[in-house]
């Protein structure tokens, strides 16, 4: 996939150097997933998964259910813990860091949930800075002892995601699209640069699914932030996706853009009978 | 006899036997402990009338009642100490035990165990045990609750914990936040309406099992209780019967405000 980039943009000659060349490659991959290997106790969930992926790009991760892609998602963050393999994020082996540089890591990396994971007892705000914990000490984080400056950070991601209205609003009396704002606002209030959304749509009806897609989009395309989600509906996926990534039993099996995403392809990610039914 | 026929059959046989089983059981130990049950009925309408003869406080059982009243605060509050402590500990406890907060499996199996341990000895038994090892005090029946205590709130605490906060526990954990901010920001706030419905419960039971306890201690309202009833004094125990009954249903009301106000 390196190829094809490099093709589309004018290097001047003088520059088009090996050094030059390298360099671009290194800073292309802000993500790299080796040989990644995941059992279960016996069950095997990933098998030497390898992929690449670069800063700014909205990839879309697809296949049945059991497929490995929750888990593949949580073994980027360290939510799930790999078996073997190596995922280098901006030039660091994530699955060696313990402690503190594991905090580190995980505070420039955004995660979104199906069931949005809020602490819903709490207001909006209280919610979305919980988001700056990771750059917290102890003494502060657990006192929830904020500056004025994160303060104002939340409330403009809060306005991003249009929910200025409910910054002191409990999150319980929210709706589910809502609440996923929220996820996406305790997400950006980070300063991530990536962003793993595991299923978030699942939950959501039609027109609040929307929603959360068009901002995902929206931060990609504006904020520069990378976006790697996880969809149940390969349609969402095609549609938003500037790349797809497809697993069955834990392979992946396809990679490539949603152009080239055919019905034969979908068979063979999702198997013959359930492809059929995806298509119609 | 066709299969289903015959299964039928099986079954009524079964029960039948069943049935006749606990008959027997029931006519055995009747047999050893000489009880009659239709005896038992036949004395219920006199039981009735000696109540009320001899439990309807008197003159006398209310000039007693200034110490009754006093003995009686004594017993609401040793609850209420026995319970909260218990609650702080049962609290650290459960944080080690709960599937979604603790440190490692082997802390987290110990801390269950411990609570199962201590929820599984009855209340009155840890009270003879303290009662062997520290006298008749109130330091004994404080124990005894604070105890008994302790394994059952640690246990409903972990369910409460597992229940309530392990996405948000997930969240934050992505987020990069260390443990001390995980408990104090996503369990403490997502459990602890809970938990003070659970600490209210168990003040209520402990003001009730502390009259029990201070029956066998010699301390608070059951000690009151048991000079009265031993010198014959019944309708100055029945005082202490009624004093009681008013204050459990009074703190059940209170708790029940509490808990619609915090949930």
């Amino acid at each position: 996939m390196i190829v094809p980039i490099l093709t589309n943009i004018s290097v001047p000659k003088a520059w088009a150097s090996a050094d030059y060349f390298n360099q671009e490659v290194i800073e292309m991959a802000q993500l790299e997933v080796k040989n990644l290997t995941k059992y279960y106790k016996d069950v095997l969930a990933l098998t030497e998964v390898n992929f690449t992926v670069g800063k700014g790009e909205f990839v879309s991760i697809i296949g049945p259910s059991g497929s490995g892609k929750t888990t593949l998602i949580r073994c980027i963050n360290r939510l799930v813990d790999a078996t073997d393999g190596s995922i280098h994020y901006e030039g660091t082996d994530l699955l060696t860091l313990k402690g503190s540089p594991l905090r580190h890591a995980r505070a420039k990396i955004g995660m979104i949930f199906q069931h949005y994971n809020l602490v819903t007892r709490l207001t909006v705000i209280e919610n979305v800075l919980h988001g700056r914990l990771g750059y917290k000490s102890n003494i502060a984080g657990v006192l929830g002892i904020y500056s004025e400056h994160e303060k104002e950070k939340a409330i403009e991601v809060l306005s991003l995601v249009g929910l200025e209205k409910y910054v002191y609003r409990r999150c319980d009396q929210l709706s589910g699209g809502q609440m996923q704002r929220v996820g996406i606002a305790r997400a950006l209030v980070q300063d991530p640069a990536i962003i793993l959304c595991d299923e978030p749509i699942s939950s959501l009806d039609p027109s609040s699914a929307k929603i959360i897609m068009d901002y995902l989009r929206k931060i990609q395309n504006e904020l520069g932030i990378t976006i790697i989600v996880n969809l149940h509906q390969v349609d969402v996926a095609k549609k938003y996706a500037e790349r797809i990534l497809g697993f069955n039993s834990g392979r992946l099996v396809f990679d490539a853009s949603p152009s080239d995403l055919t019905t034969d392809t979908i068979h063979h990610i999702y198997g013959a009978e359930a492809g059929e039914l995806i298509i119609n | 006899m066709p299969a289903v026929g015959r299964y039928f059959c099986r079954q009524k046989l079964k029960f039948t036997l069943i049935f006749l089983g606990l008959v027997l059981i029931y006519w055995t130990a009747s047999r050893i402990t000489e009880f009659n049950l239709i005896d038992g009925f036949r004395a219920a309408p006199r039981v009735i009338t000696w109540f009320f003869t001899n439990l309807i406080p008197d003159t006398k059982a209310w000039e007693r009642f200034p110490r009754i009243l006093d003995k009686l605060i004594e017993t609401i509050f040793m609850s209420v100490m026995a319970t909260v402590t218990a609650a702080v500990v049962s609290f650290v406890f459960a944080v080690m035990g709960s599937r979604t907060t603790r440190i490692n499996t082997a802390i987290g199996g110990i801390s269950r165990v411990v609570a199962s341990i201590n929820r599984n000895i009855p209340i009155a038994v840890w009270a003879m045990v303290f009662l062997l090892a520290f006298g008749q005090s109130g330091f004994t029946g404080f124990l005894a609750l604070f105890f008994y205590t302790f394994g059952f709130l640690t246990r409903a605490f972990i369910e409460t914990i597992d229940e309530a906060s392990s996405s948000s526990v997930e969240a934050l954990r992505a987020v990069g936040a260390s443990y001390p901010h995980i408990i104090t920001q996503a369990v403490v706030p997502s459990s602890l309406p809970q938990m003070i419905s659970w600490i209210l419960y168990m003040i209520e039971t402990n003001i009730r099992s502390a009259t029990l306890v201070g029956l066998l201690t010699g301390s608070g309202i059951g000690f009151m209780f048991s000079i009265y009833y031993k010198s014959l004094q019944y309708k100055s125990a029945a005082l202490v019967i009624l004093s009681l009954v008013a204050v459990v249903l009074t703190i059940e009301l209170i708790s029940n405000v509490l808990r619609r106000l915090i949930l």
